[in-house]
């Protein structure tokens, strides 16, 4: 294993550190491990609490701000975080309108944050919740804990942090949130496999010439391996299974995801196949993302994640963000 | 069985699982994501320091603590898990200073119960359950026939050992691991194996109890 880390039970410690002294715009709350915008709740406004296991940053850490998330609870590498931190973050941020949680559908995510809502409860913060599944890689089928949630959390923490921004109520941020989830699907591709630092060792292993496809961002196993072939191809077969499972058409947000050991080079030669495949089917990318924004540790590979837009969510996409990950237009 | 023996339970629990953690997390790479060993350790050694700390005096009391220290330290699916196990196992225990073993049946019994309640997960899914739930049934048997403390935790421990090795033979339907579906077959399921281990430690807590029990006599 070669990081750039002092000490793998320290990593996350470190980074919350970096991420305080890097954005005086956040605030970092070591003992409960939370991070937040600075100044506290903003009166009225609902709030937006999300998290997760780390090693994908940008999420969640990034997309703290205005316009998107007031806090994010980073687990350990790979681990959800615990219902203490939640509920931490979940008190800090209620300005009495409620709190929405945006969850990707884990096992361990959507125990630990229904175990937070419910302490939340017991205090009287009214919490809802968005369980993002958007992975068509995993069949949701009583044989599996159902789909995963990928790269359309990005999404629905951006549009619906705007909807909260401009004072949507509790129930109505969940709805948006909830249709983002319904209107999205996503297809990753691993490369390479990546190391959780405390564990020391690849996740899996991949042949020279094989690719994973259908990966999950943790580096879970997806439909099949497969023959690393042109980009044209894997973008192929990873738009095929989305279309199959959502037809597309009309205007599309899209975003060719970097899974954190891919350049941008060949971020930029996925989403050209991507754009082509669409064009030839008559979808139009009207709103687009192309860089790193749900990594996975080091994992070489992409996610391609595409949202059906409707003329309200559009606009929503387009309000303004100020986050250290995603900012625009104000 | 008192406080003292509970915390004892717990020690050899966390050296164990401390022990094994590596062995833990290879299972986990197989069908998982790796992390159960650094979990189970994290949260055990935290229920170890929660215990020295606090020292409860009621075998349900140490029980709570240790289901506290699990929730909030453990993080992924076994924190829940666990922690709700070892909560509802507290409360069936309630104040009792001095535990039978039928009553610490009804304890297992009422772990497992809430453990399937949040998790949802039946036998044959391939998780702790087919570990834990074939302990509940083999402990129950031996204390309907009038079996001691030490052949019950013995019995429970041996059959969630034959648990663990009937889920090598299961496709995983529950958990990071059912993304994996039929390949997750041929290989044993992390969350019995520490099931496996946390009983094997009570059998072990159990009958050096006896023994030191029979050496006074």
């Amino acid at each position: 294993m070669k990081k750039l880390i002092n000490s793998p039970d320290e990593v996350l410690t470190d980074a919350l550190v970096g991420v305080a002294a890097a954005h005086p715009s956040l605030t970092v709350n070591p003992s409960d491990r939370y991070i937040a915008r600075a100044g506290g709740p903003t009166p009225g406004k609902v709030g937006l609490v999300s998290g997760g296991g780390s090693g994908h940053e940008p999420l969640h850490g990034g997309f703290v701000g205005y316009g998107m998330l007031d806090a994010a609870c980073p687990g350990e590498v790979f681990t959800s975080p615990v219902p203490d931190q939640i509920l931490a973050a979940t008190r800090a941020v209620d300005s009495g309108a409620g709190v929405l949680h945006i969850v990707k559908n884990y096992t361990g995510d959507v125990l630990n944050f229904q175990m937070a809502a419910d302490l939340a409860a017991d205090d009287g913060v009214r919490v809802e919740g968005v369980v993002v599944n958007d992975d068509v890689a995993v069949e949701n089928s009583t044989w599996t804990a159902g789909r995963r949630g990928t790269g359309a959390t990005v999404f629905v923490e951006k549009i619906a942090g705007a909807a909260a921004e401009f004072g949507a109520d509790l129930g109505t941020t969940a709805a948006l949130g909830q249709e983002v989830n319904d209107r999205s699907r996503s297809f990753g591709v691993a490369l390479t496999p990546c190391t959780v630092p405390a564990s020391g060792k690849p996740g899996f292993q991949l042949g020279e010439d094989e690719v994973e496809l259908g990966v999950g961002i943790h580096g879970e196993p997806g439909r099949a391996r497969g023959r690393l072939t042109s980009a044209r191809e894997i973008v192929g077969v990873a738009l095929d299974a989305i279309h199959a499972d959502m037809p597309l058409s009309g205007d599309v947000l899209v975003m060719v995801n970097g899974l954190g050991g891919t350049p941008l080079i060949e971020l930029y030669v996925v989403y050209a196949a991507v754009a082509e495949w669409l064009a030839g089917h008559g979808v139009w990318i009207t709103r687009n993302l192309v860089g790193n924004y749900v990594t996975s540790l080091e994992m070489a590979g992409c996610t391609i994640t595409v949202c059906r837009l409707t003329p309200q969510l559009t606009q929503l996409w387009d309000a303004p963000v100020v986050t250290p990950a995603l900012r625009w237009g104000r | 069985m008192d406080a003292s023996m509970f915390r004892a339970w717990i020690h050899e629990a966390a050296r164990s699982v401390t022990e094994n953690a590596d062995h833990l997390t290879r299972l986990d790479s197989a069908v998982g994501d790796a992390d159960h060993g650094i979990n189970m350790r994290r949260g055990l050694q935290a229920a170890v320091v929660m215990l020295d700390e606090t020292n409860p005096s009621t075998p349900g009391a140490v029980l709570a603590a240790v289901g506290r220290a699990l929730i909030s330290k453990t993080g992924g699916a076994s924190g829940p898990l666990y922690g709700t196990g070892f909560r509802q196992a507290a409360r069936t225990l309630g104040d009792e200073p001095d535990v039978s073993a039928a009553q610490l049946g009804a304890g297992l019994a009422a772990a497992l119960t809430g453990i399937q309640r949040i998790g949802a997960a039946l036998e044959g899914d391939k998780t702790m359950i087919d570990a834990l739930s074939p302990a509940v049934t083999a402990y129950q048997a031996v204390i309907d026939t009038g079996g001691d403390l030490a052949n019950a935790t013995r019995a429970a421990s041996d059959a969630a050992v034959r648990g663990l090795k009937q889920t090598a033979d299961m496709q995983a339907r529950k958990g990071r691991a059912s993304y994996l579906g039929a390949r997750t077959i041929g290989h044993e399921d992390p969350g019995a194996a520490s099931t496996v281990l946390i009983l094997s430690a009570l059998a072990t807590v159990c009958s050096a109890g006896e023994r030191r029990a029979e050496g006074h006599q």
